[in-house]
């Protein structure tokens, strides 16, 4: 078995040198230590340190979905950030009080929707505990071969959006191109693009289809190509580097203390990732690597997601290769329908098809809570279920909500403008956060 | 030029995948018996499921409990996973706050609970000043769930608005369609306008609340906040 290591690599710069390479240069030094440079006498008039109030959003395209930020302004230096969330809010948690566990997963596809499938996945995997239920080898390999497309997926967008509001926006052509080879080749697995719903308690919805391998493969073959043209165009563009060095700057027990997770905790210096840490779906028996940033700015969170979409492409490669055959659905007649033939031709059959459909598997009274690493990071399932079909309380942790929650504390005496590159590096999604 | 800081590790050995985890019984995070040790009496009941473990903890004693697990280094719970509450369909039952807390340095989870009677005041000590990250996470569960966090600085709604008066939806008595009909819903919706109002702590005027003329206070403590 292959060894988990951690990369720790100098991945944080500030500015350009002669050979073009990225390297971390103060503006101003006197004998190493930073100087502050001296305000040129001002031609404006003094307005006495007035704070202006403004409002960003919710209707703004840089805010990524329906965020509201009022910040209190000096000058263009913001003094205090307050976010308002919920214009979105649809009270997932309480449908699903009223919802049987399989009913639950569609909902899951419109929280985080750039995750679809990964919170399909996520949401099985709790109701597998529940019910006590070992999920087949194929099915664990194509659950792990949909988290990662996912993931590739969501950091994809991220980095599209991103360029956008910083200013670049050929990345987002390409990034959005390569984003549409992955849809396809969920829509030919699961007939769905982005709300794909393919997961079930016990197993998927359905088994990949012929050749759909080959086109992953094609994928894996163009995608990593794709990924370094935009790793040209950004990582030592001069307008890019200077625009997110320096910015938002959390240091590790300051990211823990906070609850960040995922990409913003990695590039804080903390090497916490759940699929290492607290596996499921056999992550431990992959090799792969788990980037660390050592600045914790917005640059490292950029560096951090663009190698996890290489660690993504690599895990992928093995998951081909050892692919099992076998069914994908356990043999497990509690939460399994039988095959549509049966149902429409045996009494038992359509006897145990109604009692599934209608009355639904009951799991046992208990409680879990389930993790998974989704691309913004801790996403986790908790059920509480109380003997019936239905749980009692279904909550779900959303990273995105609480990565959020530390956005005062990262823009407080940044410009205004740094604002939107600090807000674009959360990765936020609207519909996981207000849910 | 490196101002980097140390990269923060777990430590110990890479865990694997857990397979057949017993609905009850298995083994007990080892940070159940120091807890009970340490605080005896706080722990009322620890159980075991599905691998994870359960403590429930007396209400006035889990500030402490909370902040000796994070500041004991052989504990060293440094994250908090999530904080939620659950109410049975069963109303007779207490309800349940949790908490999900990590050891990223160990790798352990821990879920502490605290079970509040219906009848008293649904009020748990806040853990924002030990976890920052608890403080949009009470903020939801006091929105939905109507409980207090003691101590929390900031203690409003989150993800609905604030002059939502129809009580707490997550409670087991809220209709799922809510209070009242739809086309009613959109009017308050629209009535409520909460893009134009803004909470009293972004008001510059917050600080000078005492000086105000009494009119002014009724009428911003009533929720008009557009200055009309």
């Amino acid at each position: 078995m292959a060894t988990k290591r951690t990369i720790e690599v100098e991945l944080s710069t500030s500015g350009l040198d002669r050979e073009g390479r990225p390297q971390r240069v103060p503006i101003v030094t006197s004998g190493g230590a930073a100087v502050a440079l001296e305000a040129p006498p001002s031609l404006e008039p003094d307005l006495g340190g007035e704070h202006m109030l403004i409002n960003i959003g919710p209707q703004h395209p840089a805010t990524h979905g329906v965020l509201r930020l009022v910040l209190e302004l000096d000058g263009e230096t913001v003094v205090r950030c307050i976010p308002h969330v919920g214009y979105l809010h649809c009270g997932f948690e309480k449908i699903g009080e009223y919802r049987q566990y399989n009913q639950i997963i569609p909902w899951t596809d419109r929280e985080d929707y750039l995750n679809c499938i990964g919170n399909n996945i996520a949401f099985s995997l709790g109701a597998e505990r529940l019910f006590g239920i070992e999920i087949t080898p194929r099915c664990t390999v194509l659950r792990v071969m949909a988290m990662e497309l996912s993931r590739i997926a969501s950091h994809l967008v991220w980095m599209g959006t991103t360029g956008i509001d910083i200013g670049a926006y050929t990345p987002f052509l390409w990034s959005f191109q390569e984003r549409e080879n992955i849809y396809n080749l969920l829509e030919g697995w699961f007939g769905a693009r982005l709300t794909t719903s393919g997961s079930r308690v016990g197993g998927m919805a359905a088994d990949i289809p012929d050749k759909w391998l080959e086109g992953l493969n094609g994928f894996l073959y163009s995608f990593p190509k794709t990924l370094d043209e935009c790793d040209r165009m950004l990582t030592r563009n001069a307008i890019w580097v200077g625009r997110t060095i320096g910015l938002g700057v959390m240091g590790p027990e300051e990211a823990l203390n906070y609850g960040l997770s995922g990409p913003m905790v990695r590039a804080s210096g903390v090497a916490y990732d759940v699929r290492r840490d607290f596996p499921y779906l056999d992550y431990e028996t992959y090799d792969f690597e788990v980037p660390v940033g050592n600045q914790g700015d917005v640059y490292d969170r950029y560096l951090v997601r663009m190698e996890e979409m290489r660690q993504s492409v690599r895990i992928l490669e093995q998951a081909v290769k050892r692919l099992p055959d076998g069914p994908v659905n356990v043999d497990d007649p509690r939460v399994i329908l039988p095959p549509k033939h049966k149902a429409t031709s045996e009494m038992e059959s359509m006897i145990h098809h109604f009692k599934n459909v209608m009355e639904g598997p009951r799991p046992p009274i208990g409680e879990t809570y389930v993790a998974v690493e989704a691309p913004k990071g801790e996403k986790g399932y908790y059920f509480v279920s109380d003997g019936t079909s239905k749980p009692a309380r279904w909550r779900i942790r959303p990273p995105s909500f609480v990565n959020l929650s530390a956005i005062p504390k990262m823009v407080e005496g940044h410009l205004l403008s740094d604002v939107i590159a600090i807000n674009a590096s959360i990765d936020i999604v609207m519909g996981e956060i207000d849910r | 030029m490196t101002t980097g800081f140390t990269i923060y590790h777990p430590e110990g050995d890479q865990p694997s995948t857990p397979k057949r985890v017993p609905h009850r019984g298995g083994a007990a995070n080892p940070s159940a018996t120091t807890v009970a040790a340490r605080f005896p009496g706080a722990v009322l009941r620890s159980i075991v499921g599905w691998g994870e473990t359960t403590l429930f903890v007396a209400a006035d004693q889990l500030h402490d409990v909370v902040q000796w697990l994070h500041d004991e280094p052989s504990e060293c719970y440094d994250y908090l996973s999530d904080v939620t509450a659950v109410e049975y369909r069963d109303l007779s039952q207490p309800m349940e706050v949790v908490w999900h807390l990590r050891s990223v340095k160990y790798r352990r989870f821990l879920r502490l609970k605290v079970q509040l009677a219906k009848d008293a005041p649904l009020a748990v000590p806040s853990v924002w000043d030990i976890y920052k990250g608890a403080d949009w996470l009470e903020r939801e569960t006091f929105d939905m769930f109507g409980i207090t966090f003691t101590g929390h600085p900031d203690l409003r709604r989150i993800l609905l608005w604030e002059s939502f008066t129809e009580g707490h939806p997550l409670r087991k008595d809220f209709p799922l369609r809510g209070r009242f009909s739809r086309s009613q819903q959109l009017t308050n919706a629209l009535a409520a306008a909460p893009e134009s109002r803004y909470s009293m702590e972004e008001l510059s005027i917050a600080d000078a609340f005492e000086d105000l003329p009494l009119d002014m206070r009724a009428r911003l403590a009533g929720g008009d906040r557009t200055g009309e």
